[in-house]
Protein backbone atom coordinates (compact mmCIF):
# COMPACT_ATOMS: atom_id res chain seq x y z
CA UNK A 1 0.00 0.00 0.00
CA UNK A 2 1.64 3.32 -1.11
CA UNK A 3 0.89 6.59 -1.92
CA UNK A 4 3.11 8.43 -4.40
CA UNK A 5 3.09 12.39 -5.28
CA UNK A 6 4.54 13.19 -8.22
CA UNK A 7 5.31 16.77 -9.42
CA UNK A 8 1.67 17.95 -7.87
CA UNK A 9 1.29 21.56 -9.31
CA UNK A 10 -1.71 23.60 -8.10
CA UNK A 11 -3.24 26.47 -9.58
CA UNK A 12 -6.34 28.26 -8.17
CA UNK A 13 -8.32 31.38 -9.90
CA UNK A 14 -5.13 31.61 -12.42
CA UNK A 15 -3.13 31.98 -8.90
CA UNK A 16 0.03 29.53 -8.13
CA UNK A 17 -0.51 28.04 -4.82
CA UNK A 18 2.30 25.20 -4.55
CA UNK A 19 4.24 23.84 -8.02
CA UNK A 20 6.10 20.81 -8.05
CA UNK A 21 5.78 19.20 -4.99
CA UNK A 22 6.40 15.22 -4.60
CA UNK A 23 6.35 12.95 -1.55
CA UNK A 24 5.27 9.38 -1.00
CA UNK A 25 3.64 7.57 2.03
CA UNK A 26 3.75 3.93 3.13
CA UNK A 27 1.72 1.92 5.15
CA UNK A 28 1.87 2.89 8.91
CA UNK A 29 3.23 6.34 8.31
CA UNK A 30 1.61 9.39 8.46
CA UNK A 31 2.34 13.30 7.30
CA UNK A 32 1.76 16.65 9.19
CA UNK A 33 0.74 19.31 6.26
CA UNK A 34 1.81 22.55 7.91
CA UNK A 35 1.68 26.23 6.83
CA UNK A 36 -0.32 29.60 7.18
CA UNK A 37 -3.97 30.43 5.87
CA UNK A 38 -3.37 30.26 2.24
CA UNK A 39 -0.62 27.88 1.02
CA UNK A 40 -2.48 25.13 -0.08
CA UNK A 41 -2.96 22.61 2.74
CA UNK A 42 -6.67 21.95 1.80
CA UNK A 43 -6.32 22.33 -1.68
CA UNK A 44 -3.57 20.04 -1.15
CA UNK A 45 -6.12 17.43 0.62
CA UNK A 46 -8.41 17.87 -1.89
CA UNK A 47 -6.71 16.71 -5.06
CA UNK A 48 -5.43 13.51 -2.75
CA UNK A 49 -9.10 12.65 -2.19
CA UNK A 50 -9.46 13.52 -5.98
CA UNK A 51 -12.12 16.38 -5.56
CA UNK A 52 -9.59 18.61 -7.19
CA UNK A 53 -7.69 18.18 -10.05
CA UNK A 54 -3.95 19.30 -10.04
CA UNK A 55 -2.86 21.51 -12.71
CA UNK A 56 0.21 19.19 -12.96
CA UNK A 57 1.55 16.32 -11.95
CA UNK A 58 -0.39 13.43 -10.54
CA UNK A 59 -1.19 11.09 -7.22
CA UNK A 60 -0.90 7.71 -7.39
CA UNK A 61 -2.19 5.14 -5.57
CA UNK A 62 -0.37 1.79 -5.50
CA UNK A 63 1.37 2.50 -8.53
CA UNK A 64 -1.93 3.40 -10.64
CA UNK A 65 -3.11 7.27 -11.09
CA UNK A 66 -6.01 7.68 -9.71
CA UNK A 67 -7.21 9.41 -11.97
CA UNK A 68 -7.81 6.20 -13.88
CA UNK A 69 -9.35 3.82 -11.42
CA UNK A 70 -10.99 6.41 -9.16
CA UNK A 71 -13.65 3.60 -8.08
CA UNK A 72 -10.69 1.68 -6.49
CA UNK A 73 -9.25 4.47 -4.75
CA UNK A 74 -11.99 6.09 -3.39
CA UNK A 75 -12.47 2.50 -1.39
CA UNK A 76 -9.17 3.45 0.35
CA UNK A 77 -9.50 6.36 1.91
CA UNK A 78 -11.68 8.46 3.91
CA UNK A 79 -11.58 12.30 3.56
CA UNK A 80 -12.65 14.73 6.71
CA UNK A 81 -13.37 18.24 5.05
CA UNK A 82 -13.91 21.29 6.93
CA UNK A 83 -17.64 20.19 6.73
CA UNK A 84 -19.50 18.08 8.63
CA UNK A 85 -20.84 16.46 6.35
CA UNK A 86 -23.74 15.37 8.77
CA UNK A 87 -27.79 16.12 8.63
CA UNK A 88 -29.11 18.10 11.41
CA UNK A 89 -32.50 16.64 11.27
CA UNK A 90 -30.56 13.20 12.05
CA UNK A 91 -28.81 12.04 14.96
CA UNK A 92 -25.10 10.89 14.90
CA UNK A 93 -26.28 7.63 15.36
CA UNK A 94 -28.84 8.08 12.00
CA UNK A 95 -25.79 9.77 10.07
CA UNK A 96 -23.53 7.38 10.87
CA UNK A 97 -25.81 4.35 9.71
CA UNK A 98 -26.36 5.95 6.36
CA UNK A 99 -22.53 6.68 5.99
CA UNK A 100 -21.65 2.86 6.66
CA UNK A 101 -24.76 1.33 4.63
CA UNK A 102 -23.60 3.62 1.71
CA UNK A 103 -19.92 2.27 2.02
CA UNK A 104 -21.43 -1.46 2.54
CA UNK A 105 -19.63 -1.28 6.19
CA UNK A 106 -21.19 -1.80 9.70
CA UNK A 107 -18.88 -0.89 12.28
CA UNK A 108 -21.55 2.32 13.69
CA UNK A 109 -21.23 1.09 17.33
CA UNK A 110 -17.20 0.76 17.30
CA UNK A 111 -17.24 4.06 16.27
CA UNK A 112 -19.71 5.64 18.41
CA UNK A 113 -17.63 4.03 21.47
CA UNK A 114 -14.22 5.00 19.47
CA UNK A 115 -15.65 8.91 19.98
CA UNK A 116 -17.38 8.66 22.97
CA UNK A 117 -20.67 9.41 21.23
CA UNK A 118 -22.95 6.73 22.75
CA UNK A 119 -24.52 9.68 25.51
CA UNK A 120 -25.59 11.63 22.62
CA UNK A 121 -25.96 8.91 19.67
CA UNK A 122 -29.55 9.42 19.24
CA UNK A 123 -29.71 13.29 20.05
CA UNK A 124 -31.07 15.48 16.96
CA UNK A 125 -27.48 16.40 15.40
CA UNK A 126 -28.72 20.34 15.38
CA UNK A 127 -28.95 20.34 19.11
CA UNK A 128 -25.07 19.10 19.36
CA UNK A 129 -21.92 21.50 20.22
CA UNK A 130 -19.54 22.44 17.08
CA UNK A 131 -17.13 19.92 19.13
CA UNK A 132 -19.76 17.06 19.28
CA UNK A 133 -20.39 17.28 15.85
CA UNK A 134 -16.80 17.42 14.70
CA UNK A 135 -16.66 14.03 16.66
CA UNK A 136 -19.69 12.55 15.08
CA UNK A 137 -17.80 13.64 11.68
CA UNK A 138 -14.91 11.93 12.73
CA UNK A 139 -16.62 8.66 14.06
CA UNK A 140 -17.13 8.05 10.07
CA UNK A 141 -13.18 7.29 9.91
CA UNK A 142 -14.59 3.34 12.16
CA UNK A 143 -17.68 3.40 10.78
CA UNK A 144 -16.30 3.14 7.08
CA UNK A 145 -13.01 1.46 8.06
CA UNK A 146 -10.12 2.51 4.86
CA UNK A 147 -6.49 2.00 5.22
CA UNK A 148 -5.69 6.10 4.02
CA UNK A 149 -6.99 8.61 6.07
CA UNK A 150 -7.11 12.34 4.49
CA UNK A 151 -7.95 15.18 7.52
CA UNK A 152 -8.26 18.72 7.14
CA UNK A 153 -8.01 20.26 10.59
CA UNK A 154 -9.24 17.08 12.22
CA UNK A 155 -9.14 18.22 16.20
CA UNK A 156 -10.58 21.82 15.39
CA UNK A 157 -13.55 22.29 17.74
CA UNK A 158 -11.84 19.45 20.40
CA UNK A 159 -11.27 19.69 24.04
CA UNK A 160 -8.06 18.50 24.87
CA UNK A 161 -9.49 15.69 26.37
CA UNK A 162 -11.15 14.52 22.50
CA UNK A 163 -7.64 15.70 21.13
CA UNK A 164 -5.87 12.83 23.15
CA UNK A 165 -8.57 10.67 22.25
CA UNK A 166 -8.58 11.07 18.46
CA UNK A 167 -4.48 11.30 19.05
CA UNK A 168 -5.08 7.55 19.98
CA UNK A 169 -7.04 6.87 17.65
CA UNK A 170 -4.54 7.76 15.07
CA UNK A 171 -1.65 6.44 16.54
CA UNK A 172 -3.65 2.90 16.66
CA UNK A 173 -4.68 2.88 13.01
CA UNK A 174 -1.05 3.85 12.04
CA UNK A 175 0.22 1.11 14.18
CA UNK A 176 -2.30 -1.62 12.31
CA UNK A 177 -0.55 -0.86 9.10
CA UNK A 178 -2.63 2.35 7.86
CA UNK A 179 -2.25 5.76 6.59
CA UNK A 180 -2.95 9.26 7.53
CA UNK A 181 -2.39 12.39 6.10
CA UNK A 182 -3.81 15.69 8.17
CA UNK A 183 -3.76 19.38 8.27
CA UNK A 184 -4.06 21.57 11.09
CA UNK A 185 -2.54 24.39 12.99
CA UNK A 186 -2.24 22.68 16.00
CA UNK A 187 0.93 20.71 16.78
CA UNK A 188 -0.38 17.03 17.97
CA UNK A 189 2.64 16.36 19.68
CA UNK A 190 3.27 12.63 17.54
CA UNK A 191 6.25 11.64 17.14
CA UNK A 192 7.77 10.22 14.57
CA UNK A 193 5.22 12.15 12.06
CA UNK A 194 6.76 13.34 8.80
CA UNK A 195 6.13 16.96 7.96
CA UNK A 196 5.23 18.43 4.84
CA UNK A 197 6.13 22.23 5.97
CA UNK A 198 3.83 24.15 2.79
CA UNK A 199 5.27 27.39 3.61
CA UNK A 200 8.69 26.30 2.44
CA UNK A 201 7.35 26.83 -1.26
CA UNK A 202 5.86 23.89 -1.72
CA UNK A 203 9.23 21.80 -1.24
CA UNK A 204 8.81 18.81 0.68
CA UNK A 205 10.96 18.53 3.66
CA UNK A 206 10.24 15.45 4.43
CA UNK B 1 -23.84 -0.61 -5.74
CA UNK B 2 -27.45 -0.91 -5.36
CA UNK B 3 -26.94 -1.23 -2.06
CA UNK B 4 -25.50 2.12 -1.82
CA UNK B 5 -28.25 3.94 -4.32
CA UNK B 6 -31.15 2.34 -2.13
CA UNK B 7 -29.38 3.69 0.95
CA UNK B 8 -28.94 7.36 -0.26
CA UNK B 9 -32.52 7.21 -2.01
CA UNK B 10 -33.90 5.68 1.69
CA UNK B 11 -31.90 8.27 3.05
CA UNK B 12 -33.35 11.64 0.89
CA UNK B 13 -36.79 10.50 1.75
CA UNK B 14 -36.43 9.86 5.25
CA UNK B 15 -34.77 13.16 5.36
CA UNK B 16 -37.93 14.74 3.33
CA UNK B 17 -40.54 13.30 5.84
CA UNK B 18 -38.43 14.43 8.96
CA UNK B 19 -38.11 17.87 7.61
CA UNK B 20 -41.77 17.88 5.86
CA UNK B 21 -41.21 21.55 4.61
CA UNK B 22 -40.65 20.76 0.88
CA UNK B 23 -44.04 18.43 1.02
CA UNK B 24 -46.36 20.61 2.37
CA UNK B 25 -44.68 23.63 0.83
CA UNK B 26 -45.61 22.08 -2.79
CA UNK B 27 -48.89 20.30 -1.51
CA UNK B 28 -50.17 23.67 -0.29
CA UNK B 29 -48.42 25.82 -3.36
CA UNK B 30 -50.86 23.32 -5.97
CA UNK B 31 -53.45 23.55 -3.97
CA UNK B 32 -53.80 27.23 -3.51
CA UNK B 33 -52.68 28.13 -7.21
CA UNK B 34 -54.76 25.76 -8.37
CA UNK B 35 -57.84 27.24 -6.21
CA UNK B 36 -57.58 30.83 -6.56
CA UNK B 37 -58.19 30.33 -10.44
CA UNK B 38 -62.16 29.81 -10.21
CA UNK B 39 -62.04 33.14 -8.11
CA UNK B 40 -60.08 34.47 -10.52
CA UNK B 41 -62.01 33.04 -13.55
CA UNK B 42 -65.59 33.38 -12.19
CA UNK B 43 -67.48 30.38 -11.09
CA UNK B 44 -68.92 29.40 -14.66
CA UNK B 45 -68.54 26.03 -14.71
CA UNK B 46 -67.85 25.21 -18.26
CA UNK B 47 -64.63 27.94 -18.59
CA UNK B 48 -63.73 26.49 -15.52
CA UNK B 49 -63.90 22.38 -17.05
CA UNK B 50 -62.39 24.25 -20.39
CA UNK B 51 -59.06 25.44 -19.07
CA UNK B 52 -58.78 23.28 -16.00
CA UNK B 53 -56.16 20.62 -18.04
CA UNK B 54 -54.30 23.44 -18.53
CA UNK B 55 -54.25 25.01 -14.74
CA UNK B 56 -53.54 21.52 -13.09
CA UNK B 57 -50.52 21.46 -15.22
CA UNK B 58 -49.09 24.74 -14.85
CA UNK B 59 -49.78 24.56 -10.92
CA UNK B 60 -47.97 20.95 -10.78
CA UNK B 61 -45.04 22.33 -12.60
CA UNK B 62 -44.82 25.41 -10.69
CA UNK B 63 -45.10 23.68 -7.49
CA UNK B 64 -42.49 21.32 -8.64
CA UNK B 65 -39.76 24.49 -9.36
CA UNK B 66 -40.24 25.22 -5.52
CA UNK B 67 -38.24 22.86 -4.99
CA UNK B 68 -35.85 22.05 -7.24
CA UNK B 69 -33.12 24.19 -5.91
CA UNK B 70 -32.87 22.29 -2.73
CA UNK B 71 -32.65 18.67 -4.57
CA UNK B 72 -28.39 18.99 -4.38
CA UNK B 73 -28.10 22.66 -2.59
CA UNK B 74 -28.48 21.32 0.73
CA UNK B 75 -26.15 18.49 0.21
CA UNK B 76 -23.51 20.83 -1.21
CA UNK B 77 -23.60 23.87 1.59
CA UNK B 78 -23.06 20.45 4.65
CA UNK B 79 -20.43 19.35 3.06
CA UNK B 80 -22.72 15.63 2.33
CA UNK B 81 -22.44 15.76 -1.51
CA UNK B 82 -18.45 16.15 -2.15
CA UNK B 83 -18.50 13.18 0.51
CA UNK B 84 -21.11 11.19 -1.79
CA UNK B 85 -18.81 11.72 -4.76
CA UNK B 86 -16.24 10.17 -3.07
CA UNK B 87 -18.51 7.10 -2.06
CA UNK B 88 -18.77 3.61 -4.06
CA UNK B 89 -21.41 5.62 -6.47
CA UNK B 90 -20.77 6.92 -9.64
CA UNK B 91 -21.88 10.93 -9.77
CA UNK B 92 -24.52 9.84 -12.01
CA UNK B 93 -26.27 7.35 -9.47
CA UNK B 94 -26.12 9.96 -6.83
CA UNK B 95 -27.46 12.61 -8.83
CA UNK B 96 -30.15 10.24 -10.12
CA UNK B 97 -31.05 8.68 -6.29
CA UNK B 98 -31.69 12.06 -5.69
CA UNK B 99 -33.86 13.30 -8.52
CA UNK B 100 -35.93 10.11 -7.52
CA UNK B 101 -36.23 10.91 -3.89
CA UNK B 102 -37.11 14.43 -4.92
CA UNK B 103 -39.98 13.15 -7.37
CA UNK B 104 -41.19 10.75 -5.04
CA UNK B 105 -41.18 13.09 -1.88
CA UNK B 106 -42.39 16.72 -3.96
CA UNK B 107 -44.32 15.61 -6.75
CA UNK B 108 -45.76 12.42 -6.64
CA UNK B 109 -47.92 13.85 -3.75
CA UNK B 110 -49.53 16.73 -6.57
CA UNK B 111 -50.31 13.54 -8.64
CA UNK B 112 -52.13 11.86 -5.91
CA UNK B 113 -54.21 15.19 -4.73
CA UNK B 114 -54.53 16.27 -8.77
CA UNK B 115 -57.57 14.43 -9.17
CA UNK B 116 -59.93 15.94 -6.38
CA UNK B 117 -58.57 19.38 -7.62
CA UNK B 118 -59.90 18.66 -11.52
CA UNK B 119 -62.84 17.21 -10.00
CA UNK B 120 -63.03 20.98 -8.03
CA UNK B 121 -62.50 22.37 -11.58
CA UNK B 122 -65.01 20.29 -13.23
CA UNK B 123 -63.37 17.93 -15.19
CA UNK B 124 -64.94 15.50 -17.11
CA UNK B 125 -63.96 11.81 -15.21
CA UNK B 126 -62.47 11.10 -18.77
CA UNK B 127 -60.07 13.77 -18.56
CA UNK B 128 -59.30 12.94 -14.74
CA UNK B 129 -57.73 9.76 -15.79
CA UNK B 130 -55.66 10.62 -18.36
CA UNK B 131 -54.44 13.62 -16.53
CA UNK B 132 -53.11 11.22 -13.63
CA UNK B 133 -51.45 8.87 -16.20
CA UNK B 134 -49.87 11.98 -18.10
CA UNK B 135 -48.68 13.40 -14.64
CA UNK B 136 -47.36 10.04 -13.94
CA UNK B 137 -45.74 9.83 -17.07
CA UNK B 138 -44.32 13.58 -17.89
CA UNK B 139 -43.20 14.95 -14.32
CA UNK B 140 -40.61 12.70 -13.89
CA UNK B 141 -38.89 14.88 -16.73
CA UNK B 142 -39.48 17.89 -14.08
CA UNK B 143 -37.34 16.34 -11.76
CA UNK B 144 -34.97 15.19 -14.11
CA UNK B 145 -34.30 18.47 -16.45
CA UNK B 146 -35.22 20.49 -13.06
CA UNK B 147 -32.05 18.52 -11.35
CA UNK B 148 -29.67 20.09 -14.25
CA UNK B 149 -30.70 23.39 -13.66
CA UNK B 150 -29.88 22.57 -10.10
CA UNK B 151 -27.28 21.16 -10.21
CA UNK B 152 -25.83 24.09 -12.57
CA UNK B 153 -26.77 26.53 -9.86
CA UNK B 154 -26.09 25.01 -6.69
CA UNK B 155 -22.87 27.24 -5.93
CA UNK B 156 -24.76 30.05 -6.32
CA UNK B 157 -26.76 31.52 -3.61
CA UNK B 158 -29.98 32.76 -4.93
CA UNK B 159 -29.68 30.77 -7.60
CA UNK B 160 -33.34 30.13 -7.70
CA UNK B 161 -34.59 32.92 -10.16
CA UNK B 162 -31.80 31.74 -12.68
CA UNK B 163 -32.90 28.02 -12.33
CA UNK B 164 -36.19 29.03 -13.24
CA UNK B 165 -35.27 30.46 -16.38
CA UNK B 166 -32.45 27.62 -17.48
CA UNK B 167 -35.59 25.37 -16.39
CA UNK B 168 -39.24 26.45 -17.46
CA UNK B 169 -38.57 26.99 -21.34
CA UNK B 170 -37.29 23.24 -21.45
CA UNK B 171 -40.82 22.15 -19.75
CA UNK B 172 -42.55 23.47 -22.22
CA UNK B 173 -42.99 20.30 -24.20
CA UNK B 174 -44.40 18.16 -21.03
CA UNK B 175 -46.36 21.24 -20.95
CA UNK B 176 -48.22 20.91 -24.38
CA UNK B 177 -48.32 16.92 -24.62
CA UNK B 178 -49.60 16.72 -20.90
CA UNK B 179 -52.49 19.25 -21.51
CA UNK B 180 -53.16 17.31 -25.29
CA UNK B 181 -53.15 13.88 -23.66
CA UNK B 182 -56.40 15.22 -21.17
CA UNK B 183 -57.94 17.14 -23.83
CA UNK B 184 -57.77 14.35 -26.21
CA UNK B 185 -59.33 12.21 -23.43
CA UNK B 186 -62.20 14.94 -22.75
CA UNK B 187 -62.61 14.73 -26.50
CA UNK B 188 -62.89 11.03 -26.84
CA UNK B 189 -59.94 11.33 -29.55
CA UNK B 190 -56.87 8.66 -28.97
CA UNK B 191 -54.78 9.76 -25.95
CA UNK B 192 -51.69 7.06 -26.34
CA UNK B 193 -49.73 9.28 -29.02
CA UNK B 194 -49.21 11.92 -26.37
CA UNK B 195 -48.74 9.46 -23.60
CA UNK B 196 -46.11 7.42 -25.54
CA UNK B 197 -44.62 10.78 -26.59
CA UNK B 198 -44.26 11.93 -22.81
CA UNK B 199 -43.01 8.30 -21.66
CA UNK B 200 -40.60 9.08 -24.18
CA UNK B 201 -39.06 12.40 -23.45
CA UNK B 202 -39.01 10.73 -19.50
CA UNK B 203 -37.29 7.94 -21.02
CA UNK B 204 -34.56 10.50 -22.78
CA UNK B 205 -34.38 12.39 -19.60
CA UNK B 206 -33.67 9.68 -17.60
CA UNK B 207 -30.85 8.65 -19.99
CA UNK B 208 -29.19 12.48 -20.45
CA UNK B 209 -29.92 14.46 -17.28
CA UNK B 210 -28.43 12.31 -14.54
CA UNK B 211 -24.90 12.31 -16.79
CA UNK B 212 -25.54 16.29 -17.23
CA UNK B 213 -26.59 16.93 -13.61
CA UNK B 214 -23.02 14.89 -12.66
CA UNK B 215 -20.53 17.04 -14.92
CA UNK B 216 -22.70 20.09 -13.01
CA UNK B 217 -21.89 18.94 -9.80
CA UNK B 218 -18.07 18.02 -10.37
CA UNK B 219 -17.68 21.21 -11.51
CA UNK B 220 -19.18 22.54 -8.50
CA UNK B 221 -17.34 20.82 -6.06
CA UNK B 222 -14.26 21.48 -7.82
Amino acid sequence: MSLHIDSLTCIRQDRLIFADLSFSLSAGEMMWVKGRNGVGKSSLLRILAGLLAPAAGKVSWNGTDIADEPDIYHQNFRYIAHQDALKAAFSARENLDFWADYAGQDQVLAALQAFELQDIADHPVRILSAGQKKRSNLARLIACPAPLWILDEPVSSLDSHYIKLFKSLLLAHVTKGGMAILATHQDLEIDNIRILDLDRKGTALC
Amino acid sequence: MLTSFVALLIRDIRLAVRQGSALTMTLSFFVIAVSLFPLGVGPELSILARIAPGVLWVGALLACLLTLDRVFQADYEDGTLEQLMLGPLPVELVALAKILAHWLTSVVPLIVVAPVLAISLNMPADGTWAMVLALGLGTPILSLIGAVGGALTVAMRRGGILLSLLVLPLYIPVLIFGVASVEAAIAFLPVAPHLLLLGGLSLGALVICPVASAAALRLAVE
